[in-house]
């Protein structure tokens, strides 16, 4: 037995991310920890590398029961993590990265350390060069480098966090490989993943996460797909909005075969005025990119977006506004808002010149925007000069959405517009998605909230891995779109 | 599949380094005086100070840093190291006075960057008044004039057929440099200017390594403020104001990053000898000082950006 955890809780102010986490990996196994986006699965994984630390709950390492307070605790016992963003010196070179933190004297032998670097490497039968840059490196051969820093220190267990996202599927076999080596070689290890299909292969035992619990372990064999898919969905409803759908009018958004490297490929897809189009997908599928290109902050290299019917030529957001298309980005403290500026400069930020005269602002006309605002959209503001960033989240989120309907936005792509707000503030936001819709905008949602998408749009578009894998129509459940989002082989559903 | 890149020593790496040759040449054929002797050891006695400043500038770069104090923290050094001689104190003590006072406001500059974790820009913007101000009440505005005519020989001597400051950089020099690339100190200062999370998450001691960096660059800085001192022959407490942009620029020139990361003394010296020999060639072809100033601004643009454009092709 080399790790045992049970009833491990972590709260994050008010808010709880795991309740209950039970999990057992024993050397030799690799052990596959699934979920939806949000279950617990990175949070009780950094709980085991002394990122995080827990609230409640025993830790068992090797038998004795441990506490680490820093992430040097957990790797002077064996425990190491490869880390979505790559915790790498990219200055550095891949030997002077494997052993950084570590050198045992102050006069440092490069020769040594790039003898040593590449001997593990030689020995491991890494495609890896000691002597190079790491930021010369694919993220996969970052991941690599950090493998190697796990090994190297002895480590006995190793923690991957959805490492395959980034990397290719020729890359990915190669991380497969390697995971097989160091099975073989009695390690144990944990891999956090969306993507079963893939690891059907790779896995020996599977523990699912579902709202920050474990709900269920069992050897890899002895589940099937479907088994899979109804443990990791099933979340509870919470009351939401009920939405009357509205009869669609013409088409107002169009995406033609629409590729943005290095992940989107060939989307196609419409919107008509009046019509909430959900977008569901697991982290890393590409919703958010997809987002990004529409809106003109990435460049396409193919297909064309058409508003009405006419193409658009997309350089830059600007164009983007020009055209009429809004983006309410799932960062909205980042960019979506001037946090540090007041409701009304927020407000007015994207149609300036609307309020302006001979490029001078007219403050009362502004003032008199934003008023308007805050009353259609119910912002609960102390005053309009308030600063944006005080506001609650649901309120500051109303806040981004007048910016655009001031503008005269007609299409509105919201990248997960419910994170971090209330639930009463979620109902809020939907009223305001579904009067946008009735006069006739034309919405794209990006939302991981399976049971919020299910209710609140009209269609439901499926992505995995860059691609468009289906379409399904109100009245789907979790378990279709899990499907379409998370398996590869899965048969393509039509509208129902 | 291909994980690797491997990129070889590019051209345009060479840069700098050409650029400095080319100087040095065409200079060379456009004024019959370039290449002579006192010529030539003029130009590494006005270099040397922000040399010596730009070699300490070029470690707290690398580890992500900056420091806007050192024209201040200059003359506080060379007002201090000046008023021990004034006071009958052996050159060597004087020195290392000079030496000691700038490694103090490295020290506090380093340490208020880390604890206060308050940008280095910042921090050093204040430093910069505050050493100023302080060396101005410590001297009540008036130089140092009682030195002993012997302390001339530190920036104005002759050893072995070149001027001793060329020496004192060289020695700087390699001691910086092996410092930078065979000390686990100087591997630290790049990990922690390359990426401060990964640093932090390898083990490194972090603050510890940043208070080092700083106190070097002090150091340095205070021994360049005794050159300087030596140079004028007065403790003046009033010198080396505009020198941080200088030994910024020098490091800047020599493709360090003002991200972290990136940096070395040979391109510091590059960067540096650039500057002095642009003023230098300026002077002797009779250009006048005011276009030299717009020139030297317009090469370190010119610099950063095929410096830009060498690391984005990569």
């Amino acid at each position: 037995m080399l790790l045992r955890l049970q009833g491990i809780e972590k709260r994050f102010g008010g808010l709880t991310a795991l309740r209950n986490g039970n999990l057992t990996v024993q050397s030799g196994e690799v052990h596959l920890l699934m979920g939806e986006n949000g279950a617990g699965k990175s949070t009780l994984m950094k709980i085991v590398a002394g990122l995080l630390q827990p609230d409640g709950g025993t830790f068992e390492w090797k038998g004795q029961p441990a506490v680490f307070t820093r992430p040097a605790d957990a790797s002077a016992l064996g425990i190491a993590m490869v880390h979505q963003e790559s915790l790498l010196a990219p200055h550095l070179s891949v030997a002077e990265n494997i052993f950084l933190g570590r050198e045992e004297s102050f006069w440092v032998k490069r020769r040594e350390v790039v003898a040593r670097a590449a001997k593990l490497i030689e020995e491991h039968r890494f495609p890896l060069n000691a002597e190079a840059r790491v930021d010369r490196l694919s993220p996969a051969g970052k991941q690599l480098v950090e493998i190697c820093r796990a090994i190297s220190q002895g480590s006995s267990l190793l923690i991957f966090d959805e490492p395959t996202s980034s990397l290719s599927d020729a890359e990915t076999a190669e991380v497969f490989k390697i995971v097989r080596t160091l099975k073989s070689r009695g390690m144990g290890v944990i891999y956090i993943t969306h993507r079963l299909d893939e690891l059907r292969s790779v896995g020996d035992q599977v523990t699912v996460l579902r709202d920050g619990a474990t709900v269920h372990s069992a050897p890899m064999a002895d589940l099937t797909t479907d088994q899979l898919i109804r443990h990791m969905v099933g979340r509870e409803l919470s009351a939401l909005y009920a939405r009357q759908p509205v009869e669609p009018g013409k088409v107002v958004l169009s995406i033609e075969q629409l590729s943005v490297p290095p992940l989107l490929k060939q989307i196609s897809l419409s919107v008509r005025a009046g019509e909430i189009v959900g977008l569901a997908g697991l982290v890393g599928a590409g919703r958010t990119e997809l987002c990004r290109a529409i809106f003109g902050v990435d460049r396409y290299t193919s297909g064309r977006i058409l508003i009405d019917g006419q193409p658009l030529r997309l350089r830059s957001p600007q164009d983007a506004a020009a055209a009429g298309i809004a983006l309410i980005p799932e960062d909205r403290q980042r960019t979506g808002l001037a946090t540090a500026r007041s409701i009304g400069e927020n407000t007015n930020l994207a149609s300036l010149e609307k309020v302006s005269r001979f490029g001078v602002v007219d403050h009362a006309a502004a003032h008199q925007v934003t008023t308007d605002f805050i009353a259609r959209l119910r912002i609960r503001a102390e005053s309009p000069q308030q600063r944006a960033g005080r506001l609650s989240g649901g309120n500051q989120q109303k806040v981004v959405i007048a910016k655009w309907l001031a503008r005269g936005a007609r299409v509105f792509l919201f990248d997960e517009p419910t994170r971090g707000i209330d639930v009463g503030a979620k109902a809020e936001v939907f009223e305001v998605m579904d009067e946008l819709a009735r006069q006739g905008a034309a919405i794209l949602m990006v939302s991981s909230e399976l049971p919020e998408l299910l209710q609140i749009a009209d269609r439901i578009l499926v992505m995995r891995a860059g691609v468009l894998t289906g379409e399904l129509g109100r009245g789907a459940t979790q378990e279709q779109v899990m499907r379409l989002a998370a398996f590869h082989d899965a048969p393509r559903e039509s509208a129902a | 599949m291909k994980l690797i890149f491997s990129g070889g020593l590019s051209l345009q790496r060479l840069l700098p380094f050409a650029s400095l040759i080319f100087l040095f040449v065409g200079l060379s054929i456009a004024t019959p005086n370039f290449l002579t002797e006192t010529n030539l050891s003029s130009v590494i006695r006005q270099t040397a100070v922000i040399n010596i400043m730009a070699l300490g500038m070029t470690m707290i770069i690398i580890a992500g840093g900056i420091d806007l104090s050192v024209g201040s923290i200059l003359a506080f050094g060379g007002l201090m190291g000046t008023m021990a001689l004034e006071k009958g104190q052996p050159i060597v003590v004087g020195v290392a006075v000079g030496i000691v006072a700038g490694m103090f406001w490295g020290f506090t500059n380093g340490l208020l960057t880390t604890r206060l974790k308050i940008n280095p820009f910042i921090v050093t913007l204040g430093t910069l008044g505050i050493v100023r101000g302080i060396t101005l009440i410590v001297s009540n505005g008036l130089p140092v004039h009682n030195i002993p005519q012997s302390f001339s020989y530190l920036g104005e001597g002759m050893l072995g057929g070149v001027p001793f400051v060329l020496w004192i950089l060289l020695v700087c020099a390699v001691a910086v440099h092996v410092l930078l690339e065979h000390t686990k100190l100087g591997r630290y200062a790049f990990a922690i200017g390359s990426n401060p999370d990964a640093a932090y998450y390898a083990g490194i001691p972090v603050a510890f390594h940043t208070v080092s960096v700083y106190a070097i660059g002090g150091a340095l800085t205070g021994l360049a403020g005794m050159i300087e001192a030596s140079r004028l022959m007065t403790g003046q407490p009033t010198a080396g104001q505009g020198y941080e942009l200088q030994a910024i620029a020098a490091v800047v020139i020599g493709g360090g990053s003002l991200r972290g990361g990136e940096g070395t003394v040979v391109g510091t010296l590059i960067g540096a000898f650039i500057m002095g020999l642009l003023s230098n060639g300026s002077d002797l072809l009779g250009i006048s000082p005011y276009l030299q100033q717009a020139i030297i601004g317009a090469v370190i643009i010119l610099a950063v950006t095929l410096d830009e454009l060498r690391k984005r092709r990569t």
